[in-house]
């Protein structure tokens, strides 16, 4: 065990340990608790100057209430749901089979296909920026939450490729035979043996897409521009400046658009971790 | 992969007698899954990013609104970006953001073993400590702007407090680029912090056991026996911490919109700029290709490492 275990320490050290221990998580956490407090606050507190302090005013539903009605903050919010999770299962399907064919097929080309996502995964958003806008364009798919979805699509496709290749190695090749030796297809083989045994992984994997999409700013910056397409990070980002000096108002549809990836965080955890690990330590 | 193994591979798939018919379905089967299966991800992958990186080299050659007719300049958008001045600010902010994305695997690393207990609360302590990475940068953007706000922030309150005067740190050219940076890096260090947690989980504890008797504690202990078996996390967070650090847009568009005076633009938000703002999509795509060029020698050695990792795990 590397540290030694403060348990093993001495009382003054152990004591230290812990004072230290949550200084550290109050200020690491900071910006998190200014929003929160924010989102508490009614108007009159920042009017008076109290942008810090304790909120004077519980205000927090009242400041849900007015986003939710005096802005289309609802209807961002259904976007970000609907392009999320339709682009989370789209993801599933396609990088669970290409998992199973890079991870259990010998074929020619399987280390440039494995290549090509590894690589892809990283480049820089602005060098697919123009064909991908023609491409949605041409496609009549311009300013519809479909343009991110399909894009969203492809690009998450290769990150979970990779992702659940890893997985997929560590089955045992046995089972794939002994599915064989009793006459099932290779379809059945995936969806009956492979999937439910990828169940964990396919979990956290969710976990990770549903983030990366929900967070997105930059393709909704250049595929959408209509309210009714618009996802939570644009349309806050719209609101901010409307709603200038409307901190508190700011700070509640950050906590709306915070709390859906902060809760499944919490409730995978494990698999979440060990998704963002994979190629980094050993499963 | 060795030709061996690959034999091996194939053997696996016809292991019983079977039928003459079964066996002509078998060895095609062999390529043909693999084939249907990727037939999708792959097509997808390749028409919406391989593609696109090609088209967006080849528009780079050309003077383009981007709707209108485009003409043919070759090597012009480029002798014009590198007569751009606002091109080496921008290529000078991304080197300042690379080497200060540097403290993410340091400050990581640190707060890692920092973390790296057994008390009973520390699941719910390295969670909270994770949460940056969940978060949207655009809501990170948003509070830190309110932090460096210079009449009502709280830097500009704290500064105010100890007789200073408030530094406006958005609007002064000299400290921008620095001010979004550090509202970046809490979320570079999270993701640090997750791979080295997940590292110093897995250290050998026989070998540690084995340095403490030797009489190591302390730096040298950490320095040569805890860090030599973290190299492939750290290469790992490192390598990433730099591919994010030049892919920074979001944190830039939401906090400064790359001013003042574009003093805080990098060069994916000068593309952006110049092809969104300024119709000038051939001049965007050159940008763009100036830093895929940058990026990919990052790739290129995450890939090697990776490729090579694959090759000794079979």
């Amino acid at each position: 065990m590397y540290p030694t275990p403060i348990q093993d320490s001495s009382l003054p050290v152990r004591v230290g340990y812990r004072f230290v221990l949550y200084v550290a998580i109050a200020v690491w956490i900071a910006p998190l608790i200014a929003i929160v407090m924010t989102a508490i606050r009614a108007q009159g507190d920042l009017l008076a100057g109290n942008y810090w302090g304790m909120p004077q005013q519980f205000a927090l539903v009242e400041n849900f209430r007015e986003i939710f009605a005096s802005s289309p903050m609802g209807m961002f919010f259904v976007n970000s749901i609907v392009v999320t999770v339709t682009t989370v299962v789209g993801v599933l399907i396609l990088s669970t089979l290409a998992a199973v064919a890079l991870a259990k097929y010998p074929f020619p080309g399987r280390t440039l296909v494995f290549s090509m996502f590894i690589a892809g995964n990283f480049v820089p958003y602005q060098i697919l920026m123009i064909p991908v806008r023609g491409i949605v364009l041409s496609l009549g798919l311009y300013d519809s939450i479909w343009a991110l979805i399909i894009f969203h699509t492809a690009f998450q496709t290769g990150f979970a490729t990779l992702f659940l290749r890893n997985f997929v190695v560590a089955l045992p090749n046995e089972l794939f035979e002994a599915a064989r030796l009793e006459g099932a297809s290779e379809f059945t083989i995936i969806w009956q043996i492979i999937v439910p045994l990828l169940r964990p992984a396919l979990a956290g994997l969710s976990v990770l897409v549903f983030t990366f999409v929900w967070n997105d700013y930059f393709w909704a910056l250049v595929l959408v521009q209509s309210d009714a397409a618009k996802p939570l990070t644009l349309g806050l980002a719209g609101l901010k400046g409307e709603w200038l000096t409307a901190w508190n108002l700011i700070s509640a549809g950050s906590l709306a658009a915070a709390l859906p990836p902060v809760v499944l965080f919490f409730l995978t955890q494990k698999h979440f971790v060990a998704g963002l690990t994979v190629g980094a330590v050993k499963s | 992969m060795s030709e061996k193994t690959e034999m091996a591979d194939y053997a696996d798939l016809a292991v019983v007698p079977r039928t003459r018919m079964q066996r002509v379905w078998e060895t095609r089967a062999v390529w043909l899954t693999p084939l249907l299966l990727l037939a999708a991800p792959v097509s997808i992958f390749v028409l919406l990013i391989v593609i696109p990186i090609i088209q967006s080299i080849w528009i780079s050659f050309y003077d383009w609104d981007g709707t209108g007719p485009a003409s043919w300049v070759g090597l012009g958008n480029y002798a014009e970006l590198f007569a751009d001045p606002q091109f080496y600010v921008s290529l000078k902010n991304n080197v300042i953001w690379l080497l200060l994305f540097l403290l993410a695997p340091v400050v990581g690393l640190a707060i890692a073993v920092f973390l790296n207990q057994t008390l009973p609360e520390m699941r719910l302590v390295k969670s909270i400590f994770f949460i940056p990475l969940v978060l949207a940068h655009v809501i990170i953007g948003v509070v830190f702007t309110w932090f460096y706000d210079p009449t009502f922030g709280i830097i500009a309150i704290l500064a105010r407090a100890v007789g200073m005067t408030p530094p406006a740190i958005l609007s002064n050219e000299h400290l921008v680029t620095f001010g979004i940076i550090a509202a970046a890096l809490w979320s570079q260090i999270a993701f640090c912090l997750v791979l080295f947690l997940a590292g110093l989980s897995q250290l050998d504890d026989d070998l540690i056991a084995a340095g403490r008797l030797d009489g190591a504690s302390g730096w040298p202990l950490f320095y040569y026996v805890v860090l030599p078996q973290l190299r492939p996390v750290t290469f790992v967070a490192t390598i990433i911490t730099v591919i994010m650090s030049l892919r920074n847009f979001d944190m830039i568009a939401i906090m400064t919109q790359g001013g003042p005076y574009g003093s805080s633009t990098v060069l994916a938000y000068q593309m952006f700029d110049a092809t969104i703002f300024s119709y000038r999509a051939g001049y965007g795509a050159a940008i763009a290709t100036v830093l895929f060029a940058i990026m990919s020698v990052y790739i290129a050695w995450f890939l090697r490492y990776t490729l090579k990792q694959e090759a000794a795990e079979r």
